[in-house]
Protein backbone atom coordinates (compact mmCIF):
# COMPACT_ATOMS: atom_id res chain seq x y z
CA UNK A 1 0.00 0.00 0.00
CA UNK A 2 2.78 2.34 0.99
CA UNK A 3 4.77 1.39 -2.11
CA UNK A 4 1.82 2.19 -4.41
CA UNK A 5 1.39 5.53 -2.71
CA UNK A 6 5.02 6.38 -3.34
CA UNK A 7 4.75 5.43 -7.00
CA UNK A 8 1.69 7.59 -7.47
CA UNK A 9 3.49 10.51 -5.91
CA UNK A 10 6.51 9.94 -8.14
CA UNK A 11 4.35 9.88 -11.24
CA UNK A 12 2.68 13.10 -10.26
CA UNK A 13 6.03 14.74 -9.67
CA UNK A 14 7.30 13.52 -13.00
CA UNK A 15 4.26 14.71 -14.93
CA UNK A 16 4.23 18.06 -13.19
CA UNK A 17 7.94 18.61 -13.65
CA UNK A 18 7.93 17.46 -17.29
CA UNK A 19 5.04 19.77 -18.15
CA UNK A 20 6.75 22.74 -16.53
CA UNK A 21 10.08 21.87 -18.14
CA UNK A 22 8.56 21.55 -21.62
CA UNK A 23 6.71 24.86 -21.41
CA UNK A 24 9.68 26.79 -20.03
CA UNK A 25 12.07 25.21 -22.55
CA UNK A 26 9.90 26.03 -25.54
CA UNK A 27 9.33 29.60 -24.39
CA UNK A 28 13.04 30.19 -23.71
CA UNK A 29 14.07 28.58 -26.99
CA UNK A 30 11.67 30.72 -28.98
CA UNK A 31 12.75 33.86 -27.14
CA UNK A 32 16.41 33.05 -27.66
CA UNK A 33 16.00 32.21 -31.35
CA UNK A 34 14.05 35.35 -32.17
CA UNK A 35 15.59 37.95 -29.87
CA UNK A 36 19.18 36.84 -29.24
CA UNK A 37 19.96 34.55 -32.16
CA UNK A 38 20.36 37.21 -34.85
CA UNK A 39 22.94 39.01 -32.69
CA UNK A 40 25.09 36.04 -31.78
CA UNK A 41 28.72 36.42 -32.92
CA UNK A 42 30.29 36.30 -35.43
CA UNK A 43 27.38 37.91 -37.24
CA UNK A 44 26.44 37.41 -40.87
CA UNK A 45 29.18 39.12 -42.86
CA UNK A 46 30.04 35.97 -44.79
CA UNK A 47 28.50 32.63 -45.62
CA UNK A 48 30.67 30.92 -43.03
CA UNK A 49 29.81 33.52 -40.38
CA UNK A 50 26.11 33.16 -41.07
CA UNK A 51 26.36 29.37 -41.04
CA UNK A 52 28.34 29.35 -37.82
CA UNK A 53 25.88 31.73 -36.20
CA UNK A 54 23.13 29.30 -37.17
CA UNK A 55 25.16 26.42 -35.73
CA UNK A 56 25.77 28.26 -32.47
CA UNK A 57 22.07 29.05 -32.20
CA UNK A 58 21.09 25.43 -32.86
CA UNK A 59 23.54 24.25 -30.21
CA UNK A 60 22.17 26.74 -27.72
CA UNK A 61 18.56 25.83 -28.49
CA UNK A 62 19.45 22.20 -27.78
CA UNK A 63 21.42 23.10 -24.68
CA UNK A 64 18.74 25.34 -23.18
CA UNK A 65 16.30 22.51 -22.34
CA UNK A 66 19.17 20.58 -20.76
CA UNK A 67 20.09 23.60 -18.66
CA UNK A 68 16.45 24.13 -17.74
CA UNK A 69 16.08 20.45 -16.88
CA UNK A 70 19.13 20.27 -14.65
CA UNK A 71 18.61 23.54 -12.82
CA UNK A 72 14.84 23.14 -12.79
CA UNK A 73 15.04 19.70 -11.26
CA UNK A 74 17.49 20.98 -8.68
CA UNK A 75 15.08 23.75 -7.73
CA UNK A 76 12.12 21.37 -7.77
CA UNK A 77 13.96 18.97 -5.48
CA UNK A 78 14.88 21.71 -3.06
CA UNK A 79 11.28 22.88 -3.07
CA UNK A 80 9.64 19.48 -2.54
CA UNK A 81 12.15 17.19 -0.89
CA UNK A 82 14.14 19.41 1.38
CA UNK A 83 14.86 17.80 4.75
CA UNK A 84 12.90 20.36 6.72
CA UNK A 85 9.65 19.21 5.15
CA UNK A 86 8.26 16.47 7.31
CA UNK A 87 6.33 13.50 6.05
CA UNK A 88 7.60 13.71 2.49
CA UNK A 89 8.95 10.49 1.09
CA UNK A 90 12.26 10.35 -0.69
CA UNK A 91 11.46 9.93 -4.42
CA UNK A 92 14.39 7.83 -5.51
CA UNK A 93 16.10 6.80 -2.34
CA UNK A 94 16.87 3.25 -1.29
CA UNK A 95 15.69 0.27 -3.32
CA UNK A 96 13.60 2.43 -5.63
CA UNK A 97 16.75 3.95 -7.06
CA UNK A 98 18.44 0.67 -7.90
CA UNK A 99 18.09 -1.17 -11.21
CA UNK A 100 15.55 1.23 -12.61
CA UNK A 101 15.79 -0.03 -16.15
CA UNK A 102 13.43 2.54 -17.56
CA UNK A 103 15.47 5.44 -16.10
CA UNK A 104 18.77 3.95 -17.24
CA UNK A 105 17.51 3.24 -20.74
CA UNK A 106 15.96 6.67 -21.06
CA UNK A 107 19.21 8.33 -20.02
CA UNK A 108 21.32 6.31 -22.47
CA UNK A 109 18.91 6.74 -25.38
CA UNK A 110 18.31 10.47 -24.91
CA UNK A 111 21.96 11.45 -24.40
CA UNK A 112 23.13 9.20 -27.23
CA UNK A 113 20.51 10.61 -29.57
CA UNK A 114 21.48 14.18 -28.73
CA UNK A 115 25.21 13.57 -29.16
CA UNK A 116 24.85 11.56 -32.37
CA UNK A 117 22.44 14.07 -33.85
CA UNK A 118 24.90 16.87 -33.09
CA UNK A 119 27.74 14.89 -34.66
CA UNK A 120 25.73 14.45 -37.86
CA UNK A 121 24.65 18.08 -37.77
CA UNK A 122 28.26 19.27 -37.31
CA UNK A 123 29.52 17.09 -40.15
CA UNK A 124 26.84 18.36 -42.52
CA UNK A 125 27.62 21.96 -41.50
CA UNK A 126 31.32 21.38 -42.21
CA UNK A 127 30.71 19.87 -45.65
CA UNK A 128 27.95 22.23 -46.76
CA UNK A 129 30.04 25.22 -45.73
CA UNK A 130 33.13 24.16 -47.69
CA UNK A 131 35.13 23.76 -44.52
CA UNK A 132 33.09 26.31 -42.56
CA UNK A 133 35.76 28.95 -42.99
CA UNK A 134 38.52 26.79 -41.53
CA UNK A 135 41.87 26.10 -43.15
CA UNK A 136 41.66 22.91 -45.17
CA UNK A 137 45.34 22.56 -45.98
CA UNK A 138 46.81 22.67 -49.50
CA UNK A 139 44.52 19.99 -50.89
CA UNK A 140 41.06 21.09 -49.89
CA UNK A 141 38.38 18.43 -49.74
CA UNK A 142 35.48 20.86 -50.01
CA UNK A 143 35.79 23.73 -52.44
CA UNK A 144 33.28 26.17 -53.90
CA UNK A 145 32.53 25.66 -57.60
CA UNK A 146 35.27 27.11 -59.76
CA UNK A 147 37.79 27.50 -56.95
CA UNK A 148 40.48 25.19 -58.29
CA UNK A 149 40.15 26.65 -61.77
CA UNK A 150 40.46 30.20 -60.43
CA UNK A 151 43.46 29.33 -58.26
CA UNK A 152 45.24 27.51 -61.04
CA UNK A 153 44.68 30.45 -63.38
CA UNK A 154 45.87 32.89 -60.71
CA UNK A 155 49.10 30.99 -60.22
CA UNK A 156 49.73 31.08 -63.94
CA UNK A 157 49.12 34.82 -63.96
CA UNK A 158 45.94 34.34 -65.98
CA UNK A 159 43.36 34.94 -63.28
CA UNK A 160 40.40 37.14 -64.05
CA UNK A 161 37.79 38.70 -61.87
CA UNK A 162 35.22 41.34 -62.58
CA UNK A 163 31.98 42.44 -60.93
CA UNK A 164 29.11 39.99 -61.42
CA UNK A 165 31.49 37.43 -62.95
CA UNK A 166 30.79 34.96 -60.13
CA UNK A 167 34.49 34.02 -60.22
CA UNK A 168 36.27 32.87 -57.08
CA UNK A 169 38.81 35.48 -55.97
CA UNK A 170 42.08 34.01 -54.62
CA UNK A 171 43.90 36.14 -52.07
CA UNK A 172 47.20 35.21 -50.48
CA UNK A 173 47.71 35.91 -46.82
CA UNK A 174 51.41 36.15 -45.92
CA UNK A 175 52.18 36.12 -42.22
CA UNK A 176 55.50 37.26 -40.84
CA UNK A 177 56.69 38.45 -37.48
CA UNK A 178 54.66 40.57 -36.81
CA UNK A 179 52.40 41.65 -39.61
CA UNK A 180 50.03 40.23 -42.21
CA UNK A 181 50.43 41.25 -45.83
CA UNK A 182 48.20 40.28 -48.74
CA UNK A 183 48.88 39.45 -52.37
CA UNK A 184 46.24 39.64 -55.08
CA UNK A 185 47.34 37.25 -57.86
CA UNK A 186 44.39 38.18 -60.04
CA UNK A 187 45.67 41.73 -60.22
CA UNK A 188 49.28 41.22 -61.17
CA UNK A 189 50.29 39.77 -57.81
CA UNK A 190 50.64 43.09 -56.03
CA UNK A 191 51.23 43.00 -52.28
CA UNK A 192 49.73 45.32 -49.73
CA UNK A 193 49.08 45.65 -46.04
CA UNK A 194 45.39 46.32 -46.73
CA UNK A 195 42.80 43.55 -46.92
CA UNK A 196 39.91 44.70 -49.10
CA UNK A 197 37.27 42.23 -50.28
CA UNK A 198 34.42 42.51 -52.78
CA UNK A 199 30.90 41.83 -51.58
CA UNK A 200 28.94 38.78 -52.70
CA UNK A 201 32.08 36.96 -53.85
CA UNK A 202 33.61 33.60 -53.07
CA UNK A 203 37.05 34.22 -51.58
CA UNK A 204 39.85 31.66 -51.41
CA UNK A 205 42.29 32.67 -48.68
CA UNK A 206 45.67 31.06 -49.31
CA UNK A 207 47.49 31.37 -46.01
CA UNK A 208 51.23 30.91 -45.56
CA UNK A 209 54.08 32.21 -43.41
CA UNK A 210 57.58 33.52 -44.01
CA UNK A 211 58.90 32.51 -40.61
CA UNK A 212 57.23 30.87 -37.62
CA UNK A 213 53.69 29.55 -37.24
CA UNK A 214 51.02 32.22 -37.17
CA UNK A 215 47.28 31.97 -37.53
CA UNK A 216 45.07 34.12 -39.71
CA UNK A 217 41.82 34.82 -37.87
CA UNK A 218 39.33 37.13 -39.53
CA UNK A 219 36.79 37.05 -36.76
CA UNK A 220 33.73 38.65 -38.36
CA UNK A 221 34.35 36.65 -41.54
CA UNK A 222 34.52 33.46 -39.48
CA UNK A 223 37.69 32.48 -41.26
CA UNK A 224 40.56 30.95 -39.37
CA UNK A 225 43.57 29.21 -40.87
CA UNK A 226 47.01 28.50 -39.47
CA UNK A 227 49.89 30.12 -41.33
CA UNK A 228 52.73 27.64 -41.62
CA UNK A 229 55.99 28.23 -43.46
CA UNK A 230 56.16 26.23 -46.69
CA UNK A 231 52.47 25.34 -46.50
CA UNK A 232 49.51 26.75 -48.38
CA UNK A 233 46.53 26.51 -46.06
CA UNK A 234 43.36 27.34 -47.96
CA UNK A 235 40.12 28.57 -46.41
CA UNK A 236 36.97 29.55 -48.27
CA UNK A 237 34.12 31.87 -47.56
CA UNK A 238 31.65 34.04 -49.41
CA UNK A 239 31.18 37.68 -48.49
CA UNK A 240 27.55 38.65 -47.91
CA UNK A 241 27.62 42.02 -46.13
CA UNK A 242 29.54 45.24 -46.45
CA UNK A 243 31.51 46.32 -43.42
CA UNK A 244 34.72 46.33 -41.46
CA UNK A 245 36.30 43.33 -39.83
CA UNK A 246 39.36 42.64 -37.73
CA UNK A 247 42.19 40.25 -38.50
CA UNK A 248 44.25 38.91 -35.65
CA UNK A 249 47.07 36.44 -35.30
CA UNK A 250 45.78 33.69 -33.04
CA UNK A 251 49.01 31.76 -32.63
CA UNK A 252 51.49 33.03 -30.06
CA UNK A 253 54.33 34.08 -32.34
CA UNK A 254 56.73 36.25 -30.39
CA UNK A 255 57.15 39.57 -28.64
CA UNK A 256 54.77 41.60 -30.83
CA UNK A 257 52.16 38.88 -31.29
CA UNK A 258 49.62 41.03 -29.45
CA UNK A 259 50.11 43.83 -31.96
CA UNK A 260 49.78 41.59 -35.00
CA UNK A 261 46.38 42.68 -36.19
CA UNK A 262 44.80 44.86 -38.82
CA UNK A 263 41.38 45.79 -40.09
CA UNK A 264 39.87 44.74 -43.39
CA UNK A 265 36.84 45.94 -45.28
CA UNK A 266 34.19 44.36 -47.46
CA UNK A 267 33.20 46.84 -50.15
CA UNK A 268 30.95 46.72 -53.18
CA UNK A 269 32.27 44.83 -56.19
CA UNK A 270 32.69 48.02 -58.24
CA UNK A 271 34.53 49.75 -55.38
CA UNK A 272 36.77 46.73 -54.98
CA UNK A 273 37.65 46.69 -58.66
CA UNK A 274 38.47 50.39 -58.56
CA UNK A 275 40.64 49.92 -55.45
CA UNK A 276 42.43 46.85 -56.83
CA UNK A 277 43.23 48.51 -60.15
CA UNK A 278 44.38 51.71 -58.47
CA UNK A 279 46.56 49.83 -55.99
CA UNK A 280 48.01 47.63 -58.72
CA UNK A 281 49.10 50.75 -60.58
CA UNK A 282 50.27 52.57 -57.45
CA UNK A 283 52.58 49.80 -56.22
CA UNK A 284 53.65 48.56 -59.65
CA UNK A 285 57.23 49.66 -59.02
CA UNK A 286 57.44 47.48 -55.94
CA UNK A 287 55.55 44.57 -57.52
CA UNK A 288 58.32 44.36 -60.10
CA UNK A 289 60.76 43.56 -57.28
CA UNK A 290 58.55 40.94 -55.60
CA UNK A 291 59.22 37.27 -56.20
CA UNK A 292 56.88 35.70 -58.78
CA UNK A 293 53.60 34.77 -57.23
CA UNK A 294 53.70 31.35 -55.61
CA UNK A 295 51.60 29.57 -53.03
CA UNK A 296 54.52 29.29 -50.64
CA UNK A 297 57.90 30.94 -50.29
CA UNK A 298 61.05 29.47 -48.87
CA UNK A 299 62.12 31.74 -46.06
CA UNK A 300 65.81 32.00 -45.37
CA UNK A 301 66.82 31.23 -41.83
CA UNK A 302 68.16 34.66 -41.23
CA UNK A 303 67.48 37.81 -43.15
CA UNK A 304 70.78 39.45 -42.50
CA UNK A 305 73.35 37.98 -44.84
CA UNK A 306 73.21 34.39 -43.68
CA UNK A 307 72.61 32.59 -40.46
CA UNK A 308 71.72 29.34 -38.89
CA UNK A 309 69.05 26.98 -39.95
CA UNK A 310 67.49 24.90 -37.19
CA UNK A 311 69.87 22.08 -38.07
CA UNK A 312 72.84 24.32 -37.32
CA UNK A 313 74.11 24.63 -40.88
CA UNK A 314 75.35 28.02 -41.89
CA UNK A 315 73.50 28.96 -45.03
CA UNK A 316 74.14 31.99 -47.15
CA UNK A 317 71.11 34.02 -48.04
CA UNK A 318 70.02 33.59 -51.60
CA UNK A 319 67.10 35.47 -53.06
CA UNK A 320 66.49 32.56 -55.39
CA UNK A 321 65.51 30.50 -52.38
CA UNK A 322 62.73 32.87 -51.51
CA UNK A 323 60.89 31.71 -54.60
CA UNK A 324 58.69 28.69 -54.44
CA UNK A 325 55.89 27.19 -56.37
CA UNK A 326 53.32 24.81 -55.17
CA UNK A 327 50.13 24.49 -57.07
CA UNK A 328 46.99 23.48 -55.21
CA UNK A 329 45.83 20.02 -56.01
CA UNK A 330 42.89 19.73 -58.33
CA UNK B 1 54.31 31.65 23.39
CA UNK B 2 50.68 32.38 23.90
CA UNK B 3 48.18 31.30 21.28
CA UNK B 4 47.51 34.90 20.30
CA UNK B 5 51.22 35.51 19.77
CA UNK B 6 51.61 32.44 17.61
CA UNK B 7 48.67 33.50 15.48
CA UNK B 8 50.18 36.97 15.09
CA UNK B 9 53.55 35.51 14.02
CA UNK B 10 51.93 33.21 11.48
CA UNK B 11 49.79 36.06 10.14
CA UNK B 12 52.80 38.32 9.86
CA UNK B 13 54.81 35.64 8.07
CA UNK B 14 51.92 35.08 5.68
CA UNK B 15 51.64 38.78 4.92
CA UNK B 16 55.40 39.05 4.31
CA UNK B 17 55.33 36.03 1.98
CA UNK B 18 52.31 37.38 0.12
CA UNK B 19 53.98 40.77 -0.19
CA UNK B 20 57.12 39.20 -1.64
CA UNK B 21 55.10 37.25 -4.19
CA UNK B 22 53.16 40.36 -5.23
CA UNK B 23 56.38 42.37 -5.49
CA UNK B 24 58.04 39.65 -7.56
CA UNK B 25 55.11 39.39 -9.95
CA UNK B 26 54.92 43.17 -10.25
CA UNK B 27 58.62 43.29 -11.11
CA UNK B 28 58.13 40.65 -13.76
CA UNK B 29 55.23 42.31 -15.49
CA UNK B 30 56.51 45.88 -15.16
CA UNK B 31 60.19 45.61 -15.91
CA UNK B 32 60.47 49.28 -16.75
CA UNK B 33 61.70 50.81 -19.96
CA UNK B 34 65.12 49.63 -21.19
CA UNK B 35 67.37 52.62 -21.48
CA UNK B 36 64.71 54.91 -20.13
CA UNK B 37 62.41 57.29 -21.96
CA UNK B 38 63.67 60.17 -24.09
CA UNK B 39 61.24 63.04 -23.93
CA UNK B 40 60.57 65.43 -26.80
CA UNK B 41 57.66 67.19 -25.21
CA UNK B 42 59.63 70.19 -24.05
CA UNK B 43 62.12 70.52 -26.85
CA UNK B 44 60.01 72.88 -28.94
CA UNK B 45 56.95 75.09 -28.73
CA UNK B 46 53.58 73.37 -28.83
CA UNK B 47 52.53 72.48 -32.36
CA UNK B 48 56.03 72.89 -33.77
CA UNK B 49 57.73 69.94 -35.48
CA UNK B 50 59.98 67.67 -33.46
CA UNK B 51 63.38 66.54 -34.69
CA UNK B 52 64.13 62.91 -33.89
CA UNK B 53 67.63 61.68 -34.68
CA UNK B 54 68.44 57.99 -34.59
CA UNK B 55 71.09 55.60 -35.87
CA UNK B 56 71.26 51.90 -36.62
CA UNK B 57 74.43 49.99 -35.86
CA UNK B 58 75.47 46.41 -36.62
CA UNK B 59 76.95 45.93 -33.15
CA UNK B 60 76.05 48.14 -30.28
CA UNK B 61 79.47 47.59 -28.73
CA UNK B 62 78.55 47.93 -25.08
CA UNK B 63 76.13 46.68 -22.47
CA UNK B 64 74.97 43.15 -21.84
CA UNK B 65 74.83 42.25 -25.54
CA UNK B 66 77.66 44.15 -27.23
CA UNK B 67 77.39 42.16 -30.48
CA UNK B 68 73.70 42.77 -30.99
CA UNK B 69 72.36 45.04 -33.67
CA UNK B 70 70.56 48.06 -32.29
CA UNK B 71 68.99 51.46 -32.71
CA UNK B 72 70.48 54.40 -30.81
CA UNK B 73 68.79 57.74 -30.19
CA UNK B 74 70.35 61.18 -29.97
CA UNK B 75 69.20 62.65 -26.69
CA UNK B 76 68.07 66.25 -27.34
CA UNK B 77 68.80 67.13 -23.74
CA UNK B 78 72.56 66.63 -23.97
CA UNK B 79 73.39 65.70 -27.57
CA UNK B 80 74.61 62.23 -26.55
CA UNK B 81 73.71 58.95 -28.23
CA UNK B 82 71.65 56.80 -25.89
CA UNK B 83 70.67 53.17 -26.00
CA UNK B 84 66.98 54.03 -25.62
CA UNK B 85 64.12 53.30 -27.98
CA UNK B 86 61.14 54.67 -26.07
CA UNK B 87 60.27 58.22 -26.99
CA UNK B 88 57.74 60.54 -25.42
CA UNK B 89 56.31 62.61 -28.25
CA UNK B 90 53.63 65.32 -28.41
CA UNK B 91 50.34 64.38 -30.04
CA UNK B 92 49.24 65.66 -33.46
CA UNK B 93 52.75 66.86 -34.22
CA UNK B 94 54.98 66.43 -37.24
CA UNK B 95 58.07 64.40 -36.41
CA UNK B 96 61.09 64.93 -38.65
CA UNK B 97 63.28 61.85 -38.47
CA UNK B 98 66.95 61.85 -39.38
CA UNK B 99 68.31 58.33 -39.54
CA UNK B 100 71.99 57.47 -39.77
CA UNK B 101 72.29 53.95 -41.15
CA UNK B 102 75.65 52.35 -40.38
CA UNK B 103 74.81 48.70 -40.95
CA UNK B 104 75.16 46.33 -43.87
CA UNK B 105 72.16 44.49 -45.28
CA UNK B 106 70.72 41.89 -47.59
CA UNK B 107 67.70 41.37 -49.83
CA UNK B 108 64.50 41.67 -47.86
CA UNK B 109 62.67 38.55 -46.85
CA UNK B 110 59.59 40.41 -47.98
CA UNK B 111 60.12 43.15 -50.55
CA UNK B 112 56.85 44.73 -49.34
CA UNK B 113 59.03 46.52 -46.79
CA UNK B 114 61.10 48.02 -49.60
CA UNK B 115 58.41 50.68 -49.99
CA UNK B 116 58.19 53.94 -48.09
CA UNK B 117 54.71 54.01 -46.61
CA UNK B 118 52.79 56.16 -44.20
CA UNK B 119 55.22 59.06 -44.15
CA UNK B 120 54.23 62.57 -45.13
CA UNK B 121 54.27 62.43 -48.93
CA UNK B 122 54.79 58.66 -48.81
CA UNK B 123 58.46 59.19 -49.49
CA UNK B 124 61.80 59.64 -47.81
CA UNK B 125 65.22 60.91 -48.81
CA UNK B 126 68.32 58.80 -49.13
CA UNK B 127 71.45 60.92 -48.94
CA UNK B 128 69.43 63.89 -50.09
CA UNK B 129 67.59 62.13 -52.91
CA UNK B 130 63.89 61.36 -52.68
CA UNK B 131 62.73 57.78 -53.05
CA UNK B 132 59.55 55.82 -52.43
CA UNK B 133 60.57 52.27 -53.23
CA UNK B 134 63.92 50.49 -53.10
CA UNK B 135 64.86 47.23 -54.80
CA UNK B 136 66.33 45.23 -51.97
CA UNK B 137 67.98 42.83 -54.42
CA UNK B 138 70.24 45.62 -55.61
CA UNK B 139 73.57 46.79 -54.17
CA UNK B 140 73.91 45.87 -50.50
CA UNK B 141 70.18 45.46 -49.99
CA UNK B 142 68.30 46.78 -47.01
CA UNK B 143 69.75 46.79 -43.52
CA UNK B 144 66.72 47.53 -41.44
CA UNK B 145 63.33 49.16 -41.55
CA UNK B 146 61.70 51.70 -39.30
CA UNK B 147 58.03 50.84 -38.98
CA UNK B 148 55.15 51.96 -36.80
CA UNK B 149 52.47 49.44 -37.76
CA UNK B 150 49.57 51.22 -36.10
CA UNK B 151 50.32 54.38 -38.10
CA UNK B 152 51.10 52.54 -41.32
CA UNK B 153 54.63 53.97 -41.31
CA UNK B 154 57.34 51.84 -42.90
CA UNK B 155 60.67 53.06 -44.22
CA UNK B 156 63.47 50.83 -45.56
CA UNK B 157 66.90 51.76 -44.25
CA UNK B 158 69.31 51.13 -47.07
CA UNK B 159 72.42 49.12 -46.33
CA UNK B 160 75.89 50.60 -46.49
CA UNK B 161 78.56 49.05 -48.64
CA UNK B 162 82.13 48.65 -47.51
CA UNK B 163 83.28 47.76 -44.04
CA UNK B 164 80.59 48.83 -41.61
CA UNK B 165 81.22 50.49 -38.29
CA UNK B 166 82.46 47.92 -35.76
CA UNK B 167 80.63 49.20 -32.70
CA UNK B 168 78.19 51.91 -31.80
CA UNK B 169 77.72 54.72 -31.42
CA UNK B 170 79.08 55.20 -34.92
CA UNK B 171 80.36 58.36 -36.49
CA UNK B 172 80.66 59.89 -39.93
CA UNK B 173 84.09 58.39 -40.54
CA UNK B 174 82.34 55.02 -41.05
CA UNK B 175 80.28 54.20 -44.16
CA UNK B 176 76.78 55.46 -43.63
CA UNK B 177 73.57 56.52 -45.32
CA UNK B 178 71.47 59.42 -44.17
CA UNK B 179 67.73 59.06 -44.54
CA UNK B 180 65.10 61.59 -43.64
CA UNK B 181 61.35 61.32 -43.50
CA UNK B 182 58.47 62.78 -41.55
CA UNK B 183 55.30 61.46 -40.03
CA UNK B 184 52.60 62.90 -37.85
CA UNK B 185 51.80 61.58 -34.42
CA UNK B 186 48.18 60.67 -33.75
CA UNK B 187 46.27 61.34 -30.54
CA UNK B 188 47.62 60.31 -27.15
CA UNK B 189 48.41 56.67 -26.74
CA UNK B 190 51.14 54.08 -26.86
CA UNK B 191 52.33 52.91 -30.27
CA UNK B 192 55.07 50.37 -30.76
CA UNK B 193 57.60 50.56 -33.53
CA UNK B 194 59.94 47.92 -34.84
CA UNK B 195 62.37 46.82 -37.53
CA UNK B 196 60.84 44.38 -39.99
CA UNK B 197 64.14 43.00 -41.23
CA UNK B 198 64.84 39.79 -39.30
CA UNK B 199 68.27 41.00 -38.30
CA UNK B 200 68.85 38.95 -35.18
CA UNK B 201 71.89 37.21 -36.59
CA UNK B 202 72.29 33.69 -35.26
CA UNK B 203 68.73 33.40 -34.00
CA UNK B 204 66.07 31.25 -35.59
CA UNK B 205 64.60 33.07 -38.57
CA UNK B 206 66.50 36.13 -37.40
CA UNK B 207 63.71 37.26 -35.12
CA UNK B 208 65.17 36.34 -31.76
CA UNK B 209 67.74 38.20 -29.66
CA UNK B 210 67.73 41.90 -30.49
CA UNK B 211 64.51 41.54 -32.49
CA UNK B 212 62.71 40.18 -29.48
CA UNK B 213 64.26 42.30 -26.76
CA UNK B 214 62.92 45.73 -26.00
CA UNK B 215 65.44 48.49 -26.49
CA UNK B 216 67.29 47.12 -29.52
CA UNK B 217 65.28 46.84 -32.74
CA UNK B 218 61.98 48.10 -31.49
CA UNK B 219 60.47 50.42 -28.99
CA UNK B 220 57.49 52.52 -28.06
CA UNK B 221 56.09 55.90 -28.91
CA UNK B 222 54.48 57.38 -25.83
CA UNK B 223 52.33 60.03 -27.43
CA UNK B 224 50.99 62.59 -24.98
CA UNK B 225 48.96 65.76 -25.22
CA UNK B 226 51.29 68.71 -24.92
Amino acid sequence: MAREKVSDQEKNHLRRFFAAWAIVSVVLDVLFWTLVGPHVPPGRMTSSARADQFDFNVLFVIALPVIVGVWGFLGYSIRHWRSTREGVLEPVGGPAAANNKRAELSWIVITSAVVLALAVFGTIALIAGQGAGGGEGPNSIWTPPGAVKAETAALAGKGAWSPNSNEVLPIQVIAQQWKFTYRYPTFGGFETTQLILPDNTNIAFNVTSLDVIHSFWAYQLEVKADANPLENNVAYTKTEQLGRFVVRCSELCGIWHGAMFNYGTVVSQSDFLAWAQATEAKVAANTAYLPPFAWTYVPDANGAAGGYYPDGNVTPYSPVETYGSKQPSS
Amino acid sequence: MAKGGRVAVVLLAFLVAAGLVIWGVAELITPGVPGGVISYTNTQAAGQPVNLTIQTVGSIGFGSHPTWVSYLTLDPANGQWRHATTWKLPADTVIHVIEYQYDSGSPLRNQEWGQVQGTIGNDATLNGKEFSVYNSNSAGGVGHTFAIPALGVSVPLIAVTGTPCAAGPCHFNSPHNIETFSFKTPGPGSYYWQCFVPCGLGYLFGNGGPMSTQGFMGGELEVVQQ
